[in-house]
C-alpha cells in the first residue's frame, strides 16, 4: 500500500520557462516527506510531476527520470490515468465536486474506476470518511452537497476522496493553507495515521507544519527571479531544522530569508 | 505583522485638516460636486474623514438611478399586462364566432361565414418540429460546445467559436429560402431512402410525395437553434472551476470522464437554460417554417411526408388575407403559443430549481 518514489534529474519546464532543474530525492515508503522553500522555489512544480499533473497544463512537459517502485511513470506504454490513480493528490483549495453529495464525492474516484455496486461503494466510503476522521461529522448528511461543508471539513473530504481509490503515495499541495488553526491540527493528525498505509509528500509554507509533521524535509530554492529552483538539501526533518548542513537551509529556517 | 497596526493608525486620523471637515455643509450634495479634486483624495482630509459625520443626502445619482432601475422593471410588467390584454380582447370575439371545437377541428377557416378553426393541428406541429429540432440540435451543439471549450487549440477555439456565433447571426428568412431552394432536395432523396427501407416504421411511411416535410422544417430549426445552445454552453463549460477539472484528472479520470464528472454536472443548469433559448426560438420560428413545411392541417406522427404546419408559419402564411374573425383567430393562436412557451419556461425554471443546492453552494 505504500512504495518508494525516485527522481533522478527531474527537470520541468512550463514552455520555455524552466521551473526546476535536476532534483534528485528519493522518498521512502510509509514516511511524510515536506518540501518546503520560497514562493516560486519549484516545489508544487515538483509534486505535480511526480503525479503527471504538470504536464495537464498546456505547454508544460517533464525531463528527467521518476520511478514509483522502480516503475517508471514517464514510460511511453503507462497510461497516465493509472499513474494518478496509483498517487493521489489533494490540492490548495479544497476542491470538492460541487454537483455531488458528500457520498458522491467520496465514491467520485471509484465510480471513474468502474466499481457501481452499492454496497461496495457505501463501504468504502465510510472506509474512507472514517480514516480521513470526517465520518462522525457528517454519516447523518450524506446525501447534502459536499460544498456545504466548512472548510476544514471540505479539504478531509477531498482526502477522503484521495484515499478512497487507496493509491500508493499521497501528495499534498499546501493542504492547510486556506484553513483556520484547529482544521490545520486536524489534517496534521490525519497525516500521522495515513503513514502507516501510504507514503505521504506535503508541500508547505508553514515550517511549524513541516518540522511537527514530516520525518524527512526537502529545501527548494532559486538564486534569482526567472532561475530554475533547486534542491538545497534533503534530509531528516530533525537534522535540517536544528541543524542543517547548507547556509541556504539555516538562513531561511530561521527566517533570515525568504 | 508587526507593521500593520502602525500603518493602520495613520489612516485612522484621516491626515491634518481634521478641522476643516466641519465646515462641509451637512447634506449638501451639489457643493461636494463642486469640491476640488483633490479633497476627495487621500491627501486632503482623508477618505476616512475626522469630525462629525455629513447628514446622507436627500438627492443624489443614488436615488435617480434607484428611480431609473425601479421604472425600467416596472415597464417590463405594464408591457406584458399591455400583450396579455391585447390578445385576450382581440381573440375573445373570434373564439365566441367559431362554429367548431378550438381545440380540437382539424382546418383553419376562420374567414369564411360560418368560421372554423381549431389550434390542435397548430399546436401539434409546433411541439412536433421544435422536438425534433431540439432531439437533433442539442447533440450536436453539446460536443461542438465541448470540443471548443475543452479539446480544440486556443485559437482553433476561438476562431471556430466565432463561426458559430456567425451563424447565429444569419436572419432566418435566409435559412427559410435556403431550406426550401437548396437543403430541401437532399432531404427528399434522403425521404425517399428512408420511405423504402424504413416504411414500416409508421414515422417514414406514406405514399408521397416527400420533400416540404416536417423532417426539413425540423432540420432547417435545428441549424438555426445550434448556434446559439452551442455559444451558450460553451460559455458555460468555459466556466468551470480549473481546481474541479483537475481533481477529477487528479483521481485518474481520463479527459472525457473528467468532462463527464466535472464539467458537464457543473453546467447542467447552464446547459438546460440554453436548451430552453433554443426551444424558445424554435416555438417561435415563423418565416423559415412557412417557407419549407408543406402547410397541411392534420395531426400526424409522419416525419418525410409534405404537411405540417406551425402556430407561428400559420399566423405568416394567413395574415396577409384575414378579415376580423380570422383576424382574431390568429391572435388566438398566438395566445396559445405564448402559453406553450410559458409552460416550457416554467419546467425549466423549476428544473434548476431543483437543483439549486448543489449549485448554489459552488459559487
Amino acid at each position: 500500500m505504500a512504495k518508494r518514489v525516485e527522481a533522478s534529474n527531474v527537470t520541468a519546464y512550463y514552455g520555455s520557462f524552466k521551473a526546476i532543474e535536476n532534483i534528485n530525492l528519493t522518498v521512502e515508503p510509509k514516511t511524510v516527506t515536506a518540501l518546503i522553500g520560497p514562493s516560486g522555489c519549484g516545489k508544487s512544480t515538483f509534486l505535480r510531476s511526480i503525479n503527471r499533473m504538470h504536464e495537464v497544463l498546456p505547454g508544460a512537459r517533464v525531463e528527467g527520470n521518476l520511478t514509483i517502485d522502480d516503475q517508471d511513470i514517464y514510460d511511453r506504454d503507462v497510461d497516465v490515468t493509472a499513474v494518478r490513480r496509483m498517487i493521489g493528490m489533494v490540492f490548495q483549495r479544497p476542491n470538492p465536486f460541487p454537483t455531488m453529495s458528500i457520498f458522491e464525492n467520496v465514491v467520485a474516484g471509484l465510480k471513474l474506476n468502474g466499481v457501481r455496486k452499492k454496497s461496495i461503494l457505501e463501504d468504502a466510503a465510510e472506509k474512507a470518511l472514517r480514516s480521513a476522521n470526517l465520518w462522525d461529522e457528517v454519516k447523518d448528511r450524506l446525501g447534502k452537497p459536499g460544498a456545504g461543508l466548512s472548510g476544514g471539513q471540505q479539504q478531509r473530504l477531498c482526502i477522503a476522496r484521495t484515499i478512497a481509490v487507496e493509491p500508493q503515495v499521497v501528495l499534498m499541495d499546501e493542504p492547510c493553507s486556506a484553513l483556520d488553526p484547529i482544521s490545520t491540527l486536524a489534517i496534521e493528525d490525519l497525516m500521522f495515521q495515513l503513514k502507516d498505509k501510504f507514503t505521504i509528500i506535503i508541500v508547505t509554507h508553514n515550517m511549524q507544519q513541516a518540522a511537527r509533521v514530516s520525518d524527512r524535509t526537502a529545501f527548494f530554492s532559486i538564486e534569482k527571479t526567472g532561475d530554475p529552483g533547486r534542491l538545497i538539501e534533503y534530509d531528516n526533518t530533525q537534522k535540517i531544522f536544528s541543524n542543517p548542513s547548507v547556509k541556504k537551509t539555516e538562513d531561511y529556517i530561521t527566517g533570515r530569508f525568504g | 505583522m508587526g507593521e500593520t497596526p502602525h500603518r493602520s493608525a495613520d489612516a485612522g486620523t484621516g491626515g491634518t485638516r481634521v478641522t476643516q471637515s466641519h465646515e462641509w455643509p451637512a447634506g449638501a450634495s451639489a457643493r461636494v460636486a463642486e469640491a476640488p479634486v483633490s479633497t476627495r483624495s487621500p491627501g486632503g482630509a482623508g477618505l476616512g474623514g475626522g469630525g462629525a459625520l455629513p447628514r446622507s443626502r436627500k438627492f443624489g445619482a443614488e436615488r435617480a438611478f434607484r428611480g431609473l432601475t425601479l421604472a425600467a422593471g416596472t415597464a417590463v410588467l405594464v408591457i406584458i399586462a399591455a400583450i396579455a390584454i391585447f390578445l385576450v380582447a382581440k381573440a375573445v370575439p373570434a373564439l365566441r364566432a367559431n362554429t367548431e371545437n378550438f381545440w380540437s377541428y382539424e382546418g383553419w377557416s376562420p374567414n369564411d361565414p360560418e368560421p372554423k378553426f381549431g389550434i390542435g393541428t397548430l399546436a401539434f406541429g409546433t411541439v412536433l418540429s421544435s422536438a425534433l429540432a431540439l432531439l437533433i440540435a442539442v447533440p450536436v451543439a453539446l460536443g461542438i460546445a465541448l470540443y471548443l471549450s475543452h479539446y480544440a487549440p486556443r485559437r482553433l477555439g476561438t476562431a471556430l467559436g466565432f463561426l458559430v456565433d456567425l451563424l447565429a447571426a444569419v436572419p432566418s428568412v435566409v435559412f427559410g429560402l435556403w431550406g426550401r431552394d437548396v437543403f430541401s432536395s437532399p432531404v427528399r432523396d434522403f425521404s425517399i431512402w428512408l420511405n423504402q427501407h424504413f416504411g414500416w416504421i409508421p414515422l417514414f411511411g406514406g405514399d408521397g410525395p416527400f420533400g416540404a416535410s416536417i423532417m426539413l422544417g425540423a432540420l432547417v430549426l435545428a441549424i438555426m437553434v445550434l448556434p446559439i445552445i452551442t455559444s451558450l454552453s460553451r460559455e458555460v463549460f468555459l466556466q468551470t472551476p480549473t481546481a474541479n477539472e483537475e481533481a477529477a484528472l487528479a483521481l485518474g479520470a481520463t479527459r472525457w470522464e473528467m468532462l463527464r464528472t466535472a464539467v458537464l454536472p457543473y453546467g447542467r443548469p447552464g446547459i438546460i437554460a440554453a436548451v430552453m433559448l433554443g426551444l424558445g426560438r424554435a416555438l417561435g420560428e415563423t418565416i423559415a417554417l412557412a417557407l419549407t413545411l408543406g402547410i397541411t392541417f392534420g395531426i400526424s406522427f409522419n416525419l418525410i411526408q409534405n404537411g405540417g404546419n406551425t402556430i407561428a408559419a400559420n399566423i405568416a402564411n394567413a395574415f396577409g388575407e384575414a378579415n376580423e374573425t380570422g383576424r382574431g383567430a390568429l391572435i388566438a393562436s398566438g395566445l396559445v403559443l405564448f402559453t406553450i412557451t410559458l409552460i416550457v419556461n416554467i419546467t425549466a425554471r423549476a428544473i434548476i430549481y431543483r437543483r439549486r443546492e448543489f449549485t448554489e453552494s459552488a459559487a
